[in-house]
């Protein structure tokens, strides 16, 4: 299937939280990899033409990543 | 100054004339109880005349991203609201609408908080008069060119990463002579004037289309400033490396002297000026 750029974007999104989900301890990393999940699905009805959106949300997405990524986030509900 | 502190005194009025108030601290606030009585007979009087203005605001709620951002007018009677923009805006927030966001702060000019862009120009709110003699409708939207948090708030995020990237504090190997502080002739004091003042608002670079198509990589005309500001500190000791950080064709060289910059300066700087000198300074 050809990705459009916007789509290639949110997939990379995606594969950048899994893989900061790899350096948190293993008894939460779980937890983590849920949160990523259900922060992606909250938007899943999201209209794939809405670029301004998803531009929005890939942006947010990116800062979310920054503050969970950080080494002191031991842990996440 | 006459003009703020009535502008104060009628602000005050609006919120002890709420009853939430008046109930939660009857005796502390007894005082301006009676000024906001005042306050309103004033008002009672002035209604048949009611100098009304109507302020259209961006709004944008991040909670929906699928909604489009909106132009959403409040009319105001100036009568009943303090001489500037941001006296509106509080009041607004205040009185017909909660959710509308915005920064401010000290609402004289000093931090820099609530710049915005009114009427097509960047300034900042607190400093913005409205005209009252105009009847035509006040626009105000978020800085130009900046990704938005909410309604009238701008991400500075990038303008405050590349003020950190200058080095924006006094770099020194050699103590002081004596022991004491670092000292300088009232000559190399003299240079700082027009370049220590400013508030890092954020009008200027927001203005700067250079800096709008260059974000990224050009430094923009109020993070330059601050640069010469470093570089014309006589006590500053990494003069030539800070120059060196400055010398490829994207952090300074992208300044094509438009002088958007030194026209929109709410404190009334010039940052053209300051990037000329540099220029000036890395030619020789």
């Amino acid at each position: 299937m050809r990705l459009s750029g916007l789509q290639k974007d949110v997939i990379s999104l995606y594969r950048q939280c899994l893989r900061e989900c790899r350096k948190k301890p293993q008894a939460t990393r779980e937890h983590f990899k849920a949160f990523a999940r259900t922060e992606f699905e909250k938007n899943i009805k999201l209209d794939k033409r809405d670029f301004g959106a998803i531009e929005f949300l890939l942006r947010k997405g990116q800062r979310q990543l920054e503050v969970y990524s950080s080494p002191g986030v031991k842990d996440i509900k | 100054m006459a003009a703020l502190r009535s502008s104060s005194a009628r602000l005050f009025g609006a919120a002890a004339s709420r009853p939430a108030l008046r109930v939660a601290a009857p005796a502390a606030v007894r005082g301006m109880a009676q000024l906001a009585d005042g306050a309103e007979a004033h008002n009672m009087a002035s209604d048949a005349k009611a100098n009304l203005k109507t302020f259209q605001l961006y709004r944008w709620n991040p909670d929906k991203p699928t909604e489009k951002p909106r132009m959403q007018s409040y009319t105001l009677d100036l009568n009943k609201t303090g001489p500037m923009v941001l006296d509106a805006l509080i009041r607004i927030k205040n009185e017909i609408d909660p959710t509308v966001t915005f920064r401010r702060s000290c609402r004289e000019g000093i931090c820099g908080s609530c710049a915005m862009n009114i009427n097509g120009t960047n300034t900042l709110a607190c400093l913005c008069r409205i005209p009252s003699e105009d009847k035509a409708e006040m626009k105000i939207y978020p800085l130009p060119h900046t990704y938005v948090v909410k309604d009238l708030v701008p991400d500075l995020t990038q303008f405050y990463k590349q003020y950190k990237s200058i080095k924006p504090y006094l770099q020194r190997d050699t103590p002081s002579p004596d022991g004491k502080e670092y000292r300088q002739s009232k000559a190399d004091r003299k240079k700082l004037d027009g370049l220590y003042e400013c508030i890092l608002c954020a009008c200027c670079s927001t203005s700067c289309p250079s800096y709008w198509w260059n974000s990224e990589e050009y430094l923009g005309p109020a993070i330059l400033l601050q640069s010469y500001r470093w570089l014309a500190d006589s006590r500053d000791e990494r003069t030539a490396e800070r120059k060196d950080a400055l010398n490829n064709s994207m952090s300074l060289y992208r300044c094509h002297t438009i002088l958007n910059c030194t026209r929109t300066c709410p404190k009334g700087l010039n940052p053209g000026l300051a990037i000329a000198s540099i220029k000036k300074e890395m030619a020789f």
